[in-house]
C-alpha cells in the first residue's frame, strides 16, 4: 500500500523561557519515525506529555521540526519555506479536542465551516455557501442549524462542525488530536461512525491521537505507542493489542476500563 | 534577580528617553521664555539677547542637554527663568504638596472602593449592585473639570469649605493642632474631587475581580468542604481577586504625581499641577522638563511596583507550571 | 440495613433571568447504603452534576430545589438550616468536583488548602493541623507527601491534583463521598490509580461512594450498584452486574452497545460502525408529554408518547422506568 505520510527521525527541541529569564531546553520529540498508508488510520497512543500534540503540529506544518524528514504524498515538507507550505497545509487538517475553544463563538456554523475557503480565496460567495452547506449535511448538521452559533450546539454537533471545517479544503490527511476525548460515550460512538463513513466515502487518511485504547483499537489499522517523545511500539492494531511488546503498552491495555461481557451488539460474539 | 536588574535598566532608559524627548519638543515648539520680554518696548533687544546668552539658550541643543544633565547630577535640575532659582527645590515643595493630596485621596479611594466593590459583586444583578453601577456610571460620565468646578461652587455658595489654597493666611501663628486642622480643612475639597473622579473606575475593577472569583469553581469546592462563609470570602475570594487588583494598585501609585492636576488648578492647591501649567505657558523650559520627568519617574516606579506586587502575590508567575 | 442516604422524589430546576424554568432533575429517588459504591451513569444533560451539588445545596444562584427529601443521618439535608448544613459539608458528606485544576485555589499552598478543611470542622493548633495534613496527604501520596504539601496547585499534574481533592474529601472522615467525573481529564493509567485509590479508601475507612460518570466501563468491577440517569429522571437502577450485562432500559442497552470494544473485538469487528443512539439528548426546557427517551428509542410504542413510565421492579433490587416492563 502506498504510504501517504512518512516521518523519519523527527526531532523537536524548544526552549522554554520563564518570565524571570531562566531558560530550559525541552526535547519534545526524539527521533520519531513512522508512516501511514493511504486511506488507513494510524492511532497514536500515549500519556499527556509524551509529545503527541507536538508531533501533530509538526506534521500539520504549524511547527517546524528541529531535524528529521516529513514526506507527504511523495514530497518532503519539513524544510519548505512559508510560501510553499501554504500549498501543503490545506491537504493536512487538524481537528482539536475541545470544540468549545477551537470554534469562534461569534461566527455562525456556516461562517466557521466556510472560513478556510474564504481564506484560500478559491470560490466565490455563492459557491462557498453551496459547498459549505453540502459539507454540513455530510457531517450530519441539519441545514436549520447552519446559521446558529456554536453555543447553541451540543458537544457532538460542535465536533461535527469542526470536522466540516477541516474537510472544507478537501484534505488528504486528517489529524484528530484527542478529538473524541471531551465527548460523552454515546456521542463518541456517533462521531466515530461519522469518521469511518467519511473515510470510506472520501478516501481520507487519519492520524488518530488518543489515550483511549478501546477507541484506538476500534478505529485503527495500525497503532503507535509514544512515550516521552519516542515511539516505543508500532504495528498492526491486532498485534499491538493482543501481543504487545512493550511494558508500557501492556500497562495501557490493562488500565483501559473494559465492559467485558456487558451488553454487546447483536452478532458480535 | 535578573528580572529586576533588567527592569531597572529599562526604567533608566525610559527616563533618559523622556528627558531627551521633552527637550526636543520644547526646542521645536516656537518661542521661548524671553519672547514676552521682547515684546516689551521698554526692554532693549540687547538685554534680551544678553539674558538669552546668560541662560545659554543660544547654544546648540546637545550642549544644553549635556549641561542640564550635569545640573541634574548636582541635584539642581536646571534653572527656572520665572522664579530665578534652581528648579529642584521648587519642584520638591510642589511635589510634596501634591503628594499630600494624592496619597490621602488614593488611600481614601481604595478604602471606599474595596467594600463598595465587594458589596456590589456579592449582590450582583440585584438592587445594590444596580444602584452602584448607576452611580459609578454617572460619576464617570461627568467630566472631571465639571466635578471640580461644581465642588468649588459648592464651597463658595455654602461657605462650608475654604475656597482654595492650602493654608490660611496667618498660618504661622497657629498652634500645631490648629495648623493641622487648617491643613485638613483645605484638603477636604480637592481630596473629594480626586476621590470622586478615581472612585468609579476602582469600584468597577474591584467588582469585576471579585465577581469573577465568586463564580469560580474553587470557591464552590471550598464551600462544599464546609468552610464558613466569612473565611470563604476573605481568605479564598479576596486572595484570588487581589491579584488583578494589586497591579491596579501599583498603577494608582504611578499616578500619584499626575492624577491631580485638574483639581489642583481649580482649587488653587499649590502643587505640581499649577506649576507645570504656568511653566508650560511661560515657556519656563527647565521647570517643564523637571516636572515631566518627576511624573514619569513616578509612573515608571508605579508600573514597576505593580509588576513586583503581582510577582509576589501570584505564585504561578514565580514558579514553573508542572508538565501536564 | 438502613440506608445511609435516602433521596426521595427530588425535583431541581434552573430559573433564568426572565423566569423561564429549565428542569434538571425530576422525581429522582434512590438510596445509598453504608459502605457501598453507587455508580451514577449519565451523559451531558442528564442532570448528574446537578444531583451532586443539590444534595449539599450548593447549586449555582439560579438553581432551585423544588421538591424532595434527602435523609441523611437523621436530618433532611434539603431543609436543614445553613449552620447544620455547614457541619455536614466536608465533614459527613464530601464532594469532589470535576476538573481538579479548577477546584483548587490557585494561589494557596496545598497544605493550607487541606488544613482549612480540617480547621473548618475540628479546630486545632497549627502544629496539630500540620501533622494531620501530612498524614492525610500521606494516604493519597505514598511517596512525596511533604513536597506536595508545600507546592501550589499549578505545580502538580492532573492526577496529583485529583489526589489532593481526595485528601480534602477524606479529611474529616465523612461517611459519604460524591465524586463527579473524578477521572474525566486523566490518562488511563492515572485514572486506574485514582479508581484504585477510591477502592482502598473505601475499605480502609468504610466509606460510601457515589461515583458519577458518563463512561459505563469505569463502573464495571468497581461499583456495587448502578443508577442510570437520563434527561433528569432515573431510567434504571440495580446491581452493577445486572444493569451492565442485562440492561432493562432501552437507553442503558443502547449506551452500552455504543462503547467500542477495541480491546477484545475480533478483527472483523474493527472499523465497523458502532450501534449508536440516534438523535440528541432532549432539551428539558421544551419537553413533550410521554417518556423522555421515546424519540430515540428503538422499541417505542404508542403508549410512550402519552405519559411517563413509573419505576417497576424487575428483579431483586433492580428497577426500571419503562413501559416494556409495565409502569
Amino acid at each position: 500500500m502506498e504510504r501517504l505520510l512518512n516521518v523519519e527521525k523527527l526531532e523537536k527541541r524548544y526552549e522554554r523561557t520563564h518570565v524571570l529569564g531562566t531558560r530550559k531546553e525541552v526535547t519534545a520529540l526524539k527521533g520519531v519515525s513512522f508512516s501511514i498508508g493511504r486511506g488507513s488510520t494510524l492511532a497514536l497512543v500515549g500519556e499527556s506529555g509524551s509529545g503527541k500534540s507536538t508531533l501533530a503540529f509538526c506534521i500539520a506544518c504549524l511547527e517546524r521540526p528541529t531535524s528529521g524528514r516529513i514526506v507527504f504524498d511523495g514530497n518532503e515538507i519539513a524544510a519548505l519555506d512559508e510560501k510553499q507550505l501554504c500549498k501543503v497545509r490545506p491537504q493536512i487538517q487538524l481537528v482539536f479536542q475541545d470544540p468549545g475553544r477551537s470554534l469562534n463563538p461569534r461566527f455562525s456554523a456556516l461562517e466557521i465551516a466556510s472560513e478556510p475557503l474564504l481564506v484560500q480565496g478559491r470560490l466565490n460567495k455563492l459557491e462557498r455557501e453551496d459547498r459549505t452547506l453540502g459539507l454540513l449535511a455530510q457531517v450530519g448538521i441539519p441545514q436549520a442549524k447552519a446559521l446558529q452559533k456554536p453555543d447553541e450546539f451540543s458537544g457532538g454537533q460542535r465536533q461535527r462542525l469542526a470536522i466540516a471545517r477541516a474537510l472544507a479544503l478537501e484534505p488528504k490527511l486528517l489529524i484528530l488530536d484527542e478529538a473524541l476525548s471531551a465527548l460523552d460515550c454515546s456521542v463518541q460512538a456517533q462521531i466515530a461512525n461519522l469518521l469511518l463513513e467519511l473515510q470510506s466515502s472520501l478516501g481520507l487518511t487519519y492520524l488518530f491521537i488518543t489515550h483511549d485504547f478501546a477507541m484506538a483499537g476500534h478505529l485503527a489499522d495500525e497503532i503507535a505507542v509514544m512515550e516521552q517523545g519516542r515511539i516505543v511500539e508500532l504495528g498492526i492494531a491486532d498485534h499491538v493489542l493482543r501481543a504487545p511488546d512493550q511494558e508500557i503498552t501492556r500497562r495501557f491495555i490493562a488500565a483501559t476500563p473494559k465492559l467485558g461481557a456487558a451488553a454487546l451488539p447483536p452478532g458480535a460474539r | 534577580m535578573r528580572f529586576f536588574f533588567r527592569r531597572t535598566m529599562q526604567a533608566a532608559f525610559l527616563l533618559i528617553g523622556v528627558s531627551i524627548l521633552t527637550f526636543l519638543f520644547s526646542a521645536l515648539a516656537p518661542g521661548n521664555y524671553f519672547d514676552e520680554m521682547r515684546l516689551n518696548p521698554q526692554i532693549s533687544p540687547e538685554t534680551v539677547a544678553a539674558l538669552r546668552a546668560h541662560f545659554q539658550l543660544d547654544r546648540p541643543l546637545p550642549v544644553r542637554y549635556g549641561r542640564w544633565v550635569s545640573s541634574l547630577l548636582h541635584g539642581e535640575m536646571g534653572f527656572s527663568f520665572a522664579y530665578n532659582a534652581p528648579v529642584a527645590p521648587l519642584l520638591w515643595v510642589r511635589a510634596r504638596n501634591t503628594l499630600l493630596l494624592t496619597l490621602t485621596a488614593t488611600l481614601i479611594a481604595w478604602a471606599l472602593a474595596l467594600p463598595l466593590g465587594i458589596w456590589s459583586a456579592e449582590t450582583r444583578g440585584r438592587l445594590p449592585d444596580r444602584a452602584l453601577s448607576g452611580a459609578t456610571a454617572a460619576l464617570l460620565v461627568i467630566p472631571d473639570l465639571v466635578l471640580a468646578l461644581g465642588l468649588l461652587i459648592l464651597a463658595v455658595r455654602s461657605g462650608w469649605f475654604p475656597t482654595g489654597g492650602m493654608l490660611s493666611v496667618g498660618f504661622e501663628s497657629l498652634s500645631p493642632a490648629q495648623k493641622f486642622r487648617d491643613l485638613v480643612r483645605h484638603m477636604e475639597l480637592p481630596v473629594l474631587a480626586i476621590v470622586l473622579s478615581a472612585l468609579p473606575i476602582l469600584v468597577r475593577h474591584v467588582r469585576a475581580a471579585v465577581a469573577e472569583v465568586l463564580d469560580a469553581p474553587f470557591l464552590r469546592a471550598a464551600a462544599s468542604h464546609g468552610i464558613p462563609r466569612r473565611t470563604l470570602l476573605y481568605r479564598y475570594a479576596l486572595r484570588a481577586a487581589a491579584i488583578p487588583l494589586i497591579s491596579l494598585f501599583g498603577f494608582s501609585v504611578g499616578a500619584l504625581l499626575s492624577g491631580s492636576l485638574l483639581a489642583e488648578v481649580v482649587m488653587s492647591w499649590p502643587g505640581l499641577g499649577p506649576l507645570l501649567l504656568e511653566s508650560i505657558l511661560a515657556r519656563d523650559l527647565y521647570v517643564v522638563i523637571g516636572g515631566v520627568l518627576c511624573s514619569t519617574a513616578f509612573l515608571v516606579a508605579g508600573n514597576f511596583l505593580a509588576d513586583v506586587l503581582v510577582y509576589w502575590a501570584d505564585p504561578r508567575i514565580r514558579t514553573e507550571t508542572a508538565e501536564k | 440495613m438502613t440506608p445511609l442516604l435516602q433521596v426521595q422524589d427530588l425535583y431541581v430546576a434552573y430559573v433564568s433571568r426572565d423566569g423561564k424554568k429549565s428542569p434538571a432533575l425530576e422525581g429522582v429517588s434512590f438510596d445509598v447504603r453504608p459502605g457501598e459504591i453507587l455508580g451514577v451513569l449519565g451523559e451531558s444533560g442528564s442532570g448528574k452534576s446537578t444531583l451532586a451539588v443539590a444534595l449539599l445545596r450548593l447549586l449555582p444562584g439560579n438553581g432551585r430545589i423544588q421538591k424532595g427529601v434527602a435523609l441523611f443521618e437523621g436530618q433532611d439535608l434539603l431543609r436543614a438550616e445553613t449552620r447544620a448544613l455547614e457541619r455536614v459539608r466536608g465533614a459527613r458528606i464530601a464532594l469532589i468536583f470535576q476538573e481538579p485544576s479548577l477546584a483548587l485555589h490557585p494561589t494557596i499552598r496545598i497544605a493550607e488548602q487541606v488544613s482549612d478543611v480540617l480547621a473548618a470542622h475540628e479546630p486545632a493548633s497549627r502544629q496539630a493541623l500540620r501533622q494531620k495534613t501530612l498524614q492525610l496527604l500521606g494516604e493519597v501520596f505514598p511517596t512525596d507527601a511533604a513536597r506536595i504539601a508545600d507546592a501550589y496547585p499549578h505545580q502538580l499534574s492532573g492526577g496529583q491534583q485529583q489526589r489532593v481533592l481526595i485528601a480534602q474529601a477524606i479529611a474529616c472522615g465523612p461517611s459519604l463521598i460524591v465524586a463527579d467525573e473524578p477521572t474525566a481529564s486523566l490518562d488511563p493509567t492515572t485514572q486506574r490509580e485514582i479508581l484504585g485509590l477510591f477502592q482502598t479508601l473505601r475499605e480502609k475507612f468504610n466509606l460510601s461512594l457515589v461515583l458519577i460518570t458518563h463512561n459505563p466501563a469505569l463502573l464495571a468491577g468497581l461499583a456495587d450498584r448502578v443508577l442510570v440517569l437520563y434527561a433528569g429522571k432515573v431510567a434504571e437502577i440495580g446491581p452493577t452486574e445486572q444493569v451492565l450485562t442485562t440492561p432493562q432500559h432501552p437507553y442503558t442497552l443502547a449506551l452500552l452497545q455504543s462503547v467500542p470494544r477495541g480491546l477484545d473485538e475480533p478483527a472483523k469487528g474493527r472499523k465497523s460502525p458502532l450501534p449508536v443512539i440516534s438523535g440528541e439528548a432532549p432539551n428539558l426546557a421544551a419537553l413533550a408529554n410521554g417518556c423522555r427517551f421515546e424519540s430515540r428509542c428503538p422499541d417505542r410504542m404508542d403508549l410512550c408518547t402519552q405519559r411517563e413510565p413509573a419505576a417497576v421492579t424487575v428483579s431483586e433490587a433492580h428497577a426500571v422506568a419503562c413501559f416494556k416492563h409495565g409502569g
